[in-house]
């Protein structure tokens, strides 16, 4: 098949741009550890409200600054619904779900995954600024999704 | 005794015989019926989340929001794809299709049509709230998931009718390459057909019994990995009839040659190879799939990106060479020998330059962590809308103007096509408006599928309300598009007047060596079932042998 002397160049350099960026995406994703969330938990969603820790949802301190965030998200609402930390603390976000799929974003950080039945899925985020983040869904859950958020406070 | 009786068949001046004319014009004005009533659902719904409009009791914004993505992203692309392609093959092959041909077309459009209409009346009577993904376990009636299937089925059957037409070519042209354009009609449907295998099981084996009550819960990840193996091949199912338009018809509209049938045909070919084994990158963001398995199928999505470089060069060489050959001197000389004001060029190449940012935004949703940042955002719904909203419609939109006037025997008159050309700017400024709205607030975090909200005026969320009404503002400018479109299709369906119009089927300068490796469909298609298994097998086993306890069905709207 006969190539244009151009398009040899043209496509050797696309080739490569495009090998460069993924092995950029492979070290950003194994070496420097920011993998998207996959967490392999499961939990049976009839039971949630039972399984320890969801049947009492909230912070638990781990650490001097960090804490792990036991959340449930339902149609249609999040629980707890009040949470506070100190600034620089590290949040690790633990959700699942009772009913049908939801979302989990906190706008202005990288903290975005799914929220599935049957799973649990984890996020980390280290709150370094003051303020109340809002916490949405942001993937349709039914009626009154436009409605599901809460906050967290970071002071 | 049977008498063989030669049946004489009228061609129409575009060298398309009536029966191939009639089920295409079928096709194409079922296509831009639910283009039309897509259209109003998209405004209204730009209107409300934007804080304009305020729906009555009786509707919701969800209903609206899943009218707009069935009937535009499902039927409207479906049907246009399937009688664009089979009136393409008519016309390469001679003018008319086998009567095999015409029976299973006829057959495909009257299972899409009464698939649409269990779909349409099921999501009219609010029973299908559930968008046009239909993520278990929210659940809609069993007969939305029905229509939703013979919808599948029935673009098979569009399938079989071009696989027939090709087969009886081969026949009678023994030892001889295939047309370009029936080439690149049967990859695009071979792809189509493995892409909605999956689909097919899902909804047989795990919606319907389930959504019947037959069975109590449903494997919630299994659903959605085969709806992801079917929905990114879904995209490539809009784009690849698309390229056909830039590749095959394109050259000849702007008085050209096409520049290289072998590069064409390998690009089809990587596109085949590298659209299907790819879901993943659909669900970066979910539990239950490993990081590792989620990079493959990145690392797969990201190849894609060899085969759109080489459609760029080659369009562009087209553009540049007949430029120059009208007479275009200096570096940028030639673009000014382009037919600017013949719509049927000018609308696909506004679409094509919609696709530079749309590729480059594609790149990023793909890119694992980066996904993070966008993912269920508006910037995705900017995405997806100059992607196949503004680059494949605006090409569908310049196709239909020629289209329609070859399949009725009328002329695009020098007023239509003025028409068309005003048309094509709202289309692009409406668009433009919208999507880069969209893609604004994505950035900041808005979510994608919400009806109108300010999170009890939350700061954040009120910072997002200017956007709003400027998507809104686009939204408008694109459906006083779509009403133009409509108009004029219809005057070119019904008055325009009766002559000539050209099906634009390009060729090459010379005649071109193809290597014979590139029509050998079995090595290719046992090259994606290699790639399918290799990305596949072992996640889907995984989940049939280690499923998350099941979920029940849930009517939450």
């Amino acid at each position: 098949m006969h190539l244009h002397k151009y398009e040899k160049i043209w496509l050797m350099l696309g080739g490569g741009a495009l090998a460069l960026f993924i092995v950029l995406l492979c070290v950003n994703a194994f070496a420097m550890g920011m993998a998207p969330p996959s967490d392999m938990e499961m939990i049976d969603p009839a039971e949630v409200t039972k399984t320890p820790p969801f049947d009492n949802p909230g912070l638990k301190q781990v650490g001097e600054k960090e804490y792990d965030a036991y959340m449930t998200a339902f149609a249609f609402g999040f629980s707890p619904t009040k949470m506070e930390v100190p600034v620089g603390s590290t949040v690790n976000f633990h959700v699942t779900s009772p009913d049908v799929v939801h979302g989990f974003q906190i706008p202005g950080t990288n903290v975005n995954f799914m929220v599935m039945p049957g799973h649990i899925n984890s996020a980390t985020h280290t709150f370094d600024k003051p303020g109340e983040y809002l916490i949405i869904c942001n993937e349709y859950c039914g009626a009154g999704h436009q409605v599901m958020a809460t906050t967290i406070i970071v002071k | 005794m049977v008498i063989a009786r030669k049946v004489e068949t009228e061609k129409l001046p575009g060298l398309i015989e009536r029966p191939v004319a009639r089920l295409g014009l079928a096709y194409v004005w079922v296509a831009y019926i639910a283009f039309g009533l897509a259209a109003l659902a998209g405004m209204v719904q730009g209107m409300v989340r934007g804080g304009i409009l305020e729906l009555p009791s009786w509707t919701n914004y969800y209903q609206i929001l899943t009218a707009h993505g069935v009937l535009m992203a499902l039927i409207f692309t479906t049907f246009f794809i399937v009688g664009f392609l089979l009136t393409g093959v008519a016309r390469t092959t001679g003018g008319s299709l086998p009567s095999t041909a015409l029976r299973c077309g006829w057959a495909g459009w009257i299972l899409m049509v009464v698939g649409t209409l269990m779909a349409v009346v099921t999501i009219l009577r609010n029973e299908a709230s559930v968008l046009y993904t239909f993520y278990a376990p929210l659940k809609a009636s069993p007969y939305f998931y029905i229509g939703t299937a013979l919808l599948v089925v029935g673009s098979w059957f569009g399938g079989f009718a071009i696989f027939a037409s090709y087969s009886k070519w081969k026949r009678e042209h023994k030892g001889e390459v295939s047309p370009l354009f029936v080439f690149m009609s049967v990859t695009t449907f071979v792809m189509w057909i493995i892409a909605t295998l999956p689909v097919a099981v899902e909804v047989i084996f795990q919606l319907i019994p389930w959504s019947l009550g037959l069975s109590p819960t449903i494997n919630i990840m299994l659903s959605r990995t085969l709806f992801w193996f079917f929905g990114h091949p879904l995209v490539y199912f809009w784009l690849m009839p698309a390229y056909i338009a830039w590749y095959v018809c394109l050259p000849r509209v702007i008085g050209g040659h096409v520049f290289s049938d072998s590069l064409s045909r390998l690009a089809f070919i990587l596109l085949l190879l590298f659209s299907i084994p790819v879901g993943f990158h659909h669900q970066l963001m979910e539990p239950g799939i490993s990081a590792g398995w989620k990079m493959i199928h990145v690392t797969l999505t990201l190849i894609v990106v060899i085969p759109s470089l080489m459609t760029a060069f080659s369009i562009f060489a087209v553009f540049e060479t007949t430029g120059r050959k009208k007479g275009g001197v200096g570096l940028f000389g030639w673009l000014k020998k382009l037919p600017w004001t013949d719509v049927r060029f000018f609308a696909p190449f506004v679409g094509m330059l919609f696709f530079i940012p749309g590729g480059a935004g594609g790149i990023i949703n793909a890119s694992n962590q980066m996904n993070a940042v966008v993912h269920n955002t508006l910037w995705v719904t900017g995405h997806f809308h100059i992607t196949v909203g503004a680059a494949v419609a605006l090409t569908f939109f310049g196709v239909s103007f020629w289209l329609i006037p070859v399949l009725t025997g009328r002329t695009l008159t020098r007023t239509a096509n003025r028409m068309g050309m005003v048309q094509t700017v709202f289309w692009a400024v409406g668009m433009f408006l919208m999507s880069f709205a969209m893609h604004f607030m994505g950035l900041q975090g808005a979510p994608r599928r919400t009806d109108y909200t300010t999170y009890m005026d939350h700061p954040t969320a009120l910072g997002w309300m200017d956007y709003q009404r400027m998507m809104a503002f686009g939204g408008g400018l694109l459906f006083v598009a779509a009403i133009l479109l409509i108009l004029i299709l219809l005057y070119l369906t019904f008055k325009a007047p009766k002559g000539y119009m050209e099906y634009p089927i390009g060729e090459t300068e010379q005649e071109q060596q193809i290597p014979g490796i590139l029509e050998r469909w079995p090595v290719w298609v046992g090259l994606i079932a290699f790639l399918i298994v290799m990305a596949y097998g072992y996640p889907i086993m995984e989940l049939l042998q280690h499923p998350a306890p099941g979920s029940p069905p849930f009517k939450t709207w």
